[in-house]
């Protein structure tokens, strides 16, 4: 199968909050979040997208 | 030497003339290269030979000859099989891709002139063999110059008005005037997308542009000939650095968002304008029968 968009990591401050397949990362502030989410998305050619302040997902398009 | 072998070389020369003048090397840099335009200056001999070669079989009753164009047909056909498998496996490493649309226009213009030429050609060489040479010269340009009209169609800035917005964001949201275009996360990407990229929003003049700046491939033809022309601030793997078109459902207006080397409002307004409007996008709903009853029951 072929999949056309896929989230590829969830990056948040609140690991209540989430669950799932995607590896999750979880930081403490809000620069640490910034911060992996730019490496990320650099090395995963996806796009940082933000759901909500303390919530990111990475996106392969 | 006998009768027809000057008609003959004057179609030749005259058909052979008018596809080295429709192959103008434009800003879309296609084809550039030298051996691509052998390729169609070669094609437009061979084309202007079949074209001269009618009038001289049918006068020597020679009518099977005549068959020979149903090769042509066959023949041309082929050349845009060809350009468009070319353009296929190039577009793939575009910044910017050219979209199938696109590739699917200009393959039948290059099929499409092929044809201009024989009939430029037989032409040419009617009148010179029916009158005389000088005729026959005044002919050919008046081909020539109709073909020149044939093959242009219309630009964007006929369909369209084109007005630049400033980009902004809400949240992580980016925005053309009120038109959504994505989501981007992390506040430095906002800065560079702020810095670099900008706006613009496309109103149609009227229904039938409405469905034709809708559709995908002309969209894409838009953001190609942008980035062609003025550059693109992107990488390979920087997608979020990827200009993009988003329509307003409510009235079909869109939003071009652009990311380009040389940020010139004015430039870029003329480039946009300057986009052709692709055969296969053009959308006529205003001749449907049941969307204007009342015109045609009148």
């Amino acid at each position: 199968m072929n999949l056309e968009k896929a989230i590829l990591a969830v990056i948040t401050m609140n690991q209540e909050k989430v669950a799932g397949g995607a590896p999750i990362f979880v930081c403490e502030s809000k620069k640490e979040l910034e911060q992996i989410a730019a490496n990320l998305e650099a090395i995963m050619d996806g796009i940082a997208h933000a759901l909500s302040e303390e919530l990111f997902i990475i996106v392969k398009h | 030497m006998n009768e027809y072998t000057y008609p003959i070389i004057f179609g030749v020369i005259i058909g052979t003339l008018s596809r080295v003048l429709m192959l103008k090397t434009d800003y879309r840099q296609y084809p550039t290269y030298l051996h691509g335009k052998i390729i169609h200056v070669s094609l437009g001999f061979i084309a202007s030979s079949l074209g001269a070669l009618i009038i001289p079989a049918i006068m020597e009753k020679n009518y099977t000859a005549v068959t020979i164009l149903t090769v042509a047909a066959t023949q041309f056909r082929e050349v845009r099989n060809m350009e468009r498998n070319t353009l296929n496996e190039v577009d793939d490493f575009e910044l910017v891709s050219r979209g199938k649309t696109y590739i699917e226009g200009i393959a039948i213009s290059f099929e499409s002139r092929n044809y201009l030429v024989i009939i430029t050609a037989f032409i040419g060489t009617l009148v010179y063999i029916l009158t005389n040479p000088y005729i026959a010269v005044i002919a050919a340009v008046i081909c020539v110059i109709v073909s020149r009209v044939l093959m242009s169609g219309s630009t964007l800035k006929d369909i369209v008005d084109i007005e630049y917005k400033e980009l902004y964001f809400e949240g992580a949201g980016l925005y053309v005037d009120n038109i959504y275009i994505m989501n981007i996360g992390l506040p430095e990407r906002q800065e560079e997308i702020k810095k670099y990229g900008m706006g613009f929003v496309l109103t149609p003049k009227n229904m039938n542009t409405i469905n034709t700046v809708a559709n995908l491939g002309q969209r894409q033809a838009i953001l190609h000939d942008v980035s062609i022309a003025l550059g693109v601030f992107r990488d390979s793997g920087t997608p979020a650095l990827t200009p993009l078109i988003k329509r307003d459902l409510d009235d079909g207006r869109i939003g071009v968002f652009v990311l380009p080397q040389v940020r010139d409002v004015e430039k870029a307004r003329e480039v946009i304008g300057a986009v052709p409007v692709l055969e296969s996008a053009i959308r006529l709903p205003s001749q449907s029968r049941t969307h204007n009853k009342e015109v045609h029951d009148k």
